[in-house]
């Protein structure tokens, strides 16, 4: 199963790059989506994927999941929810004040050249 | 310990100065400035008695004692004659300033906060004896120069003229560093007095010539040796009392001294000689030659002191000759040193006055252009006074002391060509050739710069302001230096045992053993020597080339601009300048995807270069976890999600493209035995996409916009690399276990230590609280950095609505 989600992050990792190069704001944003989401899966995938019940300490303990790489990802979702609810504030407002969503024609003003 | 901190004294009292100059409107800064040098010189005058003697005192104090670094306060002969200059004229130099620059008008606190820090810089380099020190304070004066020419900031001429030296000066200290870094591998010490004891046994390392070449680049470049005299020219720009104190006395004057000091570690080798005394001699002669074309007061002084410089330089060289002649403490030409002191001592008075002559003309009569200044000589019959005395001095009449110092410049350079040594035989014989017709030109500049200013037709209507004689405290300091010149003539065996003798031992340690020594006697009449018939030559040939200057000054025009040094210092400039620019054009697009390109290119390239350097390609399927049909349902999904979030026209199929991809990763939460992490991955994800549902709402639609070929192909090859890295990274990680998990730490004591089951949810709570509190805090930031943005928005409209 590791060797599949190998190349399925892989994939998800392409199509974040992929986007996140692209000209338009709400590509982007959705391109830094899908490279939060291929990075929690690589985590997860890291840590190994075997484990027959979740890291709880129960009666009867069998081999469960490892506990870590979860606590590491149950920050990492939440920290980038933050940004992405940022990012898209922030698309939102530079769209509002430049009235464009291209970052190619946003190269600071005219003075710096 | 004490001797270390004077070094610092001016440093520290710079502090103060902008708060004075704040606080009390009403009294000159200056006046205050003044109490520090003329305190230090008093501290200084202290040493003399002892160090005429042959003492020699040393005080440390450890700055980066990891390193080896310490400033070390060395103070001989040559280090208190030069730290009694920079305190000595430093001194007049203030008293002159405090009536050249208005109180009103000028910036006095920025003026004398770099003058201090000048004088601190250049008492460390002439006091140092740890090489790095040494480079650290050299530095700084170049650093202090470069403010004070630009003090003036608002003139282009200012500006350029300190970005020149800056650029000639720093870049030579920069070689001198190397010749230091060389030094201590070969010695194995930072130490100059440690190094020159074991002199002879560094003659033979290979790197020995590397480093005296290097460290000769940092004197000449620092004392406008040719060719990198252009700058000091240049530095004119600089208030004059800048240019009386740095660019004559003292700064311009530290490459001699680096000369001087090193002179008993370099002096065996026969390149030393030659350069030193071969650039000094060109610079003697080229200075005294341009001298001619200035017609500005500054231009012609600036001149005449890179020829000065050359003149003490070539005798420097000729010192260094000594080593190499048996007996030599008891020949003629044992002068050299001694009078390479002895001038520079002359210089730095007669000199000094002459600026100040300049600055005190500029001043009253509003141009320092010598075209229109003219018979000043009734109306500024002070100035006139100094201004001949220094200028005589200068051309080597008596009774002067630059008669005295020419004299014994004169019978070193006739002595040199008597050593069969390193063909000195031969083109030896040019030395005294050069020698005399530089003083030719420099007798006819300086009569140029005292009677073309001060004799001749007076042009009242040429001037801006109407001329009229110098207030009696700006004529002070000049005066103060000219009655040095005139009296150093009547007493200079007594200079010569105080001040020079202490000095040249410790440039010829290996002749002489104390300064007593040093069998050395100066005598204005020396009877009918060649020298004397020399002087008078120079005279005779001088006047009447003055006379005649008007018929022959013409011809310096027919020196073409394009060939000058000057120009080709413009050029290299503005090459490196436009040469650079380009080159970062090439690169700096402005463009943010540009820059992201490099990014990941330079992410993959650093990762796979790893994995490959370490061979850590491996893949193994052990240990994997066994595959499920449901699993694969997931996988198919998942790719189709983020295919569709690539391949989608419309923003809606994207957003739900994304969506899904989030939903089916907390499905494989789930599968995966994470509940948590499905729980907060279903809770965010929904969040999210109502969210970019709202932005939605307002951001345009997706355009299939225009994009260049070039670039798409580049975004897919770094995508496809960032995913095949990424690949290769989970192979790796899954296929080698490298240390064990620490995870097992967290099973066994989560219930122990921490009284929880839920391990998850006890690492994030406890184990790592403070990851967690952070992490709140960073969303709380982000959640009010969204509120403010939008804030701002209803503020500007609301501003935009009133203005309607």
């Amino acid at each position: 199963m590791e060797i599949i989600m190998a190349f399925v992050i892989g994939f998800l990792f392409m199509a974040a790059v992929y986007l996140i190069l692209s000209k338009s704001l709400l590509r982007i944003i959705i391109g830094t989506g899908l490279l939060s989401h291929g990075a929690h899966l690589l985590i997860l995938t890291m840590g190994g994927l075997g484990g027959e019940a979740p890291p709880v300490l129960t009666e009867g303990a069998k081999t469960f999941a490892d506990p870590l790489p979860q606590a590491l990802i149950l920050t990492a979702i939440v920290i980038s929810f933050g940004v992405t609810a940022f990012f898209l504030v922030l698309a939102y407002r530079s769209y509002q004040e430049l009235e464009t969503d291209d970052i190619s024609l946003m190269r600071g003003s005219d003075e710096d050249e | 310990m004490l001797q270390v901190l004077y070094i610092f004294i001016p440093m520290l009292a710079a502090i103060l100065v902008p708060f004075l100059y704040k606080s009390i409107k009403n009294i000159h800064t200056g006046w205050f400035v003044l109490a520090v040098p003329a305190t230090l010189v008093i501290i200084y005058a202290s040493y003399i008695a002892k160090v005429a003697k042959g003492e020699v005192f040393q005080a440390e104090l450890p700055w980066i004692p990891s390193l080896d670094i310490s400033v070390v306060s060395y103070l001989d002969g040559l280090s208190l004659l030069f730290s009694l200059l920079i305190t000595g004229i430093g001194s007049l130099v203030v008293l002159y300033s405090i009536f050249y620059l208005d109180k009103h008008k000028e910036k006095l606190h920025n003026f004398y906060v770099y003058l201090l820090l000048f004088m601190s810089a250049m008492l460390g380099v002439v006091q140092s004896d740890h090489l790095i020190t040494l480079y650290f304070f050299w530095e700084l004066t170049s650093i202090s120069s470069f403010l004070l020419i630009g003090y003036w900031y608002t003139r282009d001429a200012s500006r350029f003229g300190a970005l020149k030296s800056m650029m000639i000066t720093v870049g030579g200290g920069l070689m001198m560093l190397g010749g230091f870094i060389l030094l201590s591998i070969m010695g194995g010490t930072y130490s100059i007095r440690e190094l020159i004891v074991i002199a002879p046994d560094l003659v033979g390392h290979p790197l020995f010539t590397w480093s005296l070449v290097l460290l000769l680049l940092g004197a000449f470049t620092k004392s406008a040796q040719f060719p990198f005299y252009i700058w000091l020219p240049d530095a004119m720009e600089a208030p004059t009392p800048v240019s009386a104190y740095l660019h004559s006395a003292t700064m311009v004057k530290a490459g001699l001294y680096l000369v001087a000091r090193f002179t008993p570690i370099f002096a065996v080798s026969e390149l030393w000689v030659w350069l030193v005394t071969g650039v000094g001699l060109l610079t003697l002669f080229w200075g005294s030659f341009f001298a001619l074309k200035q017609t500005d007061l500054k231009g012609i002084l600036a001149f005449s002191t890179v020829s000065q410089l050359g003149l003490i330089m070539s005798l420097l060289g000729g010192g260094a000759v000594a080593f190499h002649v048996n007996g030599a403490a008891d020949l003629v030409f044992k002068f050299a040193a001694f009078a390479a002191i002895f001038h520079l001592i002359n210089h730095a008075t007669f000199k000094g006055s002459l600026f100040m002559i300049a600055g005190i003309i500029d001043h009253e009569t509003g141009t320092r252009d010598i075209r229109k200044l003219g018979g000043l000589m009734s109306i500024m019959p002070l100035s006139f006074t100094v201004a001949a005395i220094g200028s005589f001095s200068m051309a080597g009449l008596p009774p002067f002391n630059g008669f005295l110092s020419k004299e014994m410049f004169l019978s070193a350079m006739l002595a040199l060509n008597e050593f069969e040594l390193f063909g000195f035989d031969t083109w030896g014989a040019l030395f005294p050739i050069v020698a005399w017709i530089a003083s030719i030109f420099t007798f006819i500049y300086s009569f140029y710069f005292v009677f073309r200013t001060f004799a001749g037709q007076y042009k009242p209507e040429q001037f801006p302001r109407k001329p009229h004689e110098a207030p009696i405290g700006m004529l002070i300091s000049p005066m103060i230096l000219a009655a040095f010149v005139v009296i150093i003539f009547f007493i200079p065996n007594l200079i010569g045992d105080t001040f020079v003798k202490p000095a040249v031992q410790a440039i010829q340690p290996f002749l002489y053993d104390s300064p007593s020594a040093i069998d050395i006697h100066v005598s204005a009449w020396h009877g009918l020597q060649p020298e004397l018939f020399m002087t008078i030559g120079i005279v005779i040939i001088g006047v009447l080339l003055f006379v005649a200057l008007p018929k022959w000054q013409g011809l310096y025009n027919l020196f073409p601009r394009s060939l000058t040094f000057n120009n080709a210092y413009d050029k290299i400039m503005q090459g490196l300048d436009v040469g650079l620019y380009r080159i970062s054009r090439l690169y700096m697009t402005g463009s943010m995807r540009h820059y992201l390109l490099y990014m990941f290119s330079g992410i993959v390239a650093i990762v796979l270069g790893t994995l490959f350097v370490k061979d850590a390609f491996s893949i193994s399927f052990e240990g994997a976890a066994p595959i499920r049909s449901y699993q694969i349902i997931l996988i198919i999904v998942l790719v189709i999600g983020t295919a569709t979030t690539i391949l989608a026209k419309s923003r809606l199929t994207a957003i739900i493209g994304l969506g899904s991809v989030g939903y089916t990763v907390a499905l494989f939460f789930v599968i995966f035995n994470a509940p948590d992490l499905a729980l907060t991955q279903l809770v965010i994800e929904t969040i999210s996409v109502a969210l970019f549902l709202l932005a939605f709402y307002h951001l345009p639609k997706l355009g299939k916009r225009e994009e260049r070929m070039r670039f798409q192909l580049n975004r897919a090859i770094i995508s496809i690399a960032v995913g095949v890295m990424v690949t290769l990274i989970a192979l790796s990680a899954h296929s080698q276990k490298l240390i064990p998990s620490i995870s097992k730490y967290y099973k066994e004591t989560v219930y122990s230590l921490a009284g929880g089951g839920n391990i998850v949810n006890v690492i994030l709570v406890d184990y790592r609280g403070f990851d967690t509190l952070f992490e709140i805090t960073v969303l709380s930031i982000a959640g009010m950095a969204i509120l403010a943005m939008i804030k701002l928005r209803m503020n500007r409209k609301e501003k935009a609505h009133e203005n309607k």
